[in-house]
């Protein structure tokens, strides 16, 4: 109870000396007059803030130079490094390129351009993870549980600079084997899905109907059970057909995400799709007596573009995760493939050492980390392009 | 008044319909397990003689369309059949399971049941009003450095996993500074303030994946009404920026706010299966995901019976209540 006194304590002290602080800004004469105004017109509200704000820097300052918590430094440096790379990123991207790639950049918020760096790394991790990993991911050596850090006065090797598993493969190669196999998969799943959902909602869109009634009813079916729940029903059911065939059980968790995740796609297809339907061009293409592969190919999917391509960065992320919780509760992507919701499961024991060895505790919050860095990133870019789309200025 | 309590009939008629089509669907799923029940309890080597004495006792025997009423009957009842695992020779030789004996399917859910509702019920506690407020103010102050840390704090909780948040939570509010336990061992003779203390964790993490959505919502929706003319004039008249969002732009954004909170805490529901694994808290997800990995299918079914119920009874709940709050909803053009 001591604690939330303590709190309340701090909150009524940032209150009186919010109004302290406007209350003498106003007392004292300003050089500018632009700054006598902005005192006049403050709301109570802003001069709490500046004060709140004040007490944060000191937190921060306080944990950082004095206390010395190294989560929380790793955490400010992590912090401090992305945003001077995404800055960085930013001013190139400014003045380098084409006339349209630069005009682009000059529009985008720090945020966008640190999803965008970000997506780019990972898709080169990704795609060269057999180049950079300094070893195979099945690879076994024979030092086991080498603690991260590469320090061998503390238990590390050189060789391995975040330390080997307790069966004795090189953890910085799963890592990024990891990445591979997690977003390889994801991203095959969401193309499935998009498959599937734009397909059976377009057809949905152009036929109407019965069609359209019966697809809609199974959908509504299939939606009203929440996903992650009905996917670990079926994964059950999946996996006893798979025996112990353990590829097999990846590509019927592939295909059991994607048919869950295209009734979200679906929803959003057939809303569009109904809307381009009943433009003119449509009719006009109707009455020429083209087909209907024509009309879905050549006349809908061109001008759905757009609204697709910012869901299918949302679809992407939510098959992400979903993927990644189902392999953190041990029914996803199967061992030896590394990845990184079972590497979290794997590892999570490990942070309870944070106080003796804080590398050791930072392995599972890496894997873990990984995955919120790419989730974030993509949300990030996905939320500026609504956010041009949409033409809002607030 | 009267058009009201038939819409919310209507609304409530379709949610039936639409668990009865999930149950439907749950049972269809099931049975498409290669081999069956009686197979699956005795494993590979059972002689041809038991699997027939089970497949009576369970009514294998039957067909699909008789054995999914019996299922659906007995759920009726309060009877979700027996667990494999709890299964012993008792209940197989005839016990009655409506009864709760300790194989029964229900007697394994209800304490976890309840477990999970208080955890859920913690969780909304804290994230509803926080989430109202932060979200108020976002919107009162947007574009502001406030507006825009929240907003970029708010997007990033969103998209990290959850148990990438309830890792960190645990690293800094368990182990490095141990004010909360990691472990939440919840049992039925706990006193409620240390069943308070042990439940903080696991509805803190929650708190932060769904107050997120909530607030972002929230800020939207009160955004979205500062467009509209009659928030202009109530601005020309003078009144204070405080005055205008609380007594004018407020009530008319209650019907997206409820929305979102029900559907947030829908949301909870599926949430809380990664979060309970994470804090190993004995409750429905856990049950859940422990039976998947063993099969035991007849929990697996009632388990994913009652998230769905859960997740349909909390859309309903959002969809009557922005008809009550929205009078235009109520005579649908």
């Amino acid at each position: 109870m001591d604690i939330f006194l303590w709190y309340l304590f701090w909150a009524v002290a940032i209150g009186i000396f919010g109004w302290v602080f406007r209350f003498t800004g106003r007392k004292v004469q300003w050089p500018s007059d632009r700054l006598n105004v902005y005192f006049r017109d403050m709301p109570l509200m802003v001069g709490i803030g500046f004060v709140f704000g004040l007490v944060i820097l000191y937190v921060v300052f306080h944990y950082y130079f004095i206390d010395k918590s190294t989560f929380f430094r790793w955490a400010v440096q992590g912090f401090l490094i992305f945003a001077i790379a995404s800055w960085l990123f930013l001013t190139l991207g400014k003045h380098v390129g084409t006339q349209a790639t630069r005009k682009v950049f000059r529009q985008m918020p720090l945020t966008a351009s640190f999803g965008i760096l970000i997506i780019i790394i990972y898709a080169i991790l990704s795609v060269f993870a057999g180049v950079i990993a300094p070893y195979g991911q099945e690879e076994i050596f024979e030092k086991i549980n080498v603690l991260p850090g590469g320090d061998p006065a503390l238990g590390g090797d050189p060789r391995f600079p975040l330390g080997t598993d307790q069966l004795g493969r090189d953890l910085l190669s799963r890592l990024i084997y990891g990445g591979q196999n997690t977003v390889g998969i994801a991203f095959i799943t969401t193309i499935l899905a998009f498959l599937i959902g734009a397909t059976f909602g377009f057809l949905a869109a152009t036929l109407s109907g019965w069609f359209d009634q019966a697809v809609s009813r199974v959908v509504d079916a299939l939606m009203a059970i929440p996903q992650l729940i009905f996917a670990l029903l079926l994964l059950t059911i999946a996996t006893a057909w798979a025996g112990s065939n353990k590829e097999l059980i990846t590509v019927y968790m592939v295909v059991i995400i994607a048919v869950l995740d295209s009734t979200r796609v679906f929803r959003l297809a057939r809303a569009v799709g109904f809307n381009i339907v009943v433009m003119d061009y449509i009719e006009a293409a109707k009455l020429r007596g083209e087909n209907l592969s024509y009309l879905i190919f050549r006349e809908i999917l061109p001008n759905a573009y757009a609204p697709l391509l910012a869901e299918f960065g949302l679809r992407f992320c939510f098959v992400f995760l979903t993927i990644a919780a189902l392999s953190f509760l041990g029914i996803g992507i199967q061992p030896p493939l590394a990845d990184w919701g079972t590497m979290v499961r794997d590892l999570a024991q490990f942070i309870n050492f944070a106080q003796f060895s804080p590398h050791t505790a930072a392995l599972p919050l890496m894997a873990a980390g990984a995955i919120a860095l790419l989730t974030v990133a993509v949300n990030f870019v996905v939320d500026w392009m609504l956010h041009k789309s949409s033409g809002l200025k607030d | 008044m009267k058009a009201v309590v038939l819409i919310i009939l209507n609304r409530l008629a379709l949610g039936v319909v639409t668990l009865f089509a999930v149950s439907v669907l749950i049972f269809a799923a099931v049975n498409m397990l290669p081999g069956d029940f009686a197979q699956a309890i005795l494993g590979q080597g059972a002689t041809e003689e038991a699997i027939e004495a089970i497949r009576e006792d369970l009514g294998l025997n039957k067909n699909a369309i008789v054995r999914y009423t019996d299922w659906l009957g007995g759920i009726l009842k309060g009877d979700f059949g027996v667990s494999f695992a709890q299964a012993n020779f008792s209940s197989f030789a005839g016990e009655d399971t409506s009864k709760g004996g300790i194989g029964s399917v229900a007697a394994q859910l209800e304490p976890r049941f309840k477990n999970t509702l208080f955890l859920a019920g913690v969780a909304a506690i804290i994230a509803v009003p926080l989430s109202l407020i932060l979200g108020i103010m976002a919107a009162l102050y947007r574009n502001s450095i406030f507006d825009r840390f929240v907003n970029i704090s708010t997007l990033s909780s969103i998209s990290s996993p959850e148990f990438f948040l309830a890792y960190v939570l645990i690293l800094f509010l368990a182990v490095l500074n141990p004010i909360l336990p990691s472990l939440s061992n919840i049992y039925a003779e706990m006193t409620f303030p240390d069943r308070l203390h042990k439940t903080l964790l696991p509805a803190l993490t929650l708190t932060l994946v769904v107050m997120a959505h909530m607030m972002r919502m929230t800020r939207a929706a009160i955004i979205n009404l500062l467009a509209s003319p009659y928030i202009e004039m109530a601005r020309l008249k003078g009144l204070k920026p405080a005055r205008v969002i609380i007594f004018h732009a407020l009530p008319n954004a209650l019907a997206p706010i409820i929305n979102v909170i029900a559907l947030n805490l829908a949301y909870l529901v599926t949430g809380v299966v990664v979060v309970e694994v994470v804090f190993v808290y004995p409750g429905i997800g856990q049950l859940f995901v422990d039976s998947v990995k063993i099969r035991d299918i007849p929990v697996v079914q009632a388990c994913c019976l009652v998230f769905a119920a859960a997740y349909i009874l909390l859309n309903l709940t959002a969809d009557i209540f922005s008809i009550l709050s929205n009078p235009r909803l109520r005579h649908p053009k």
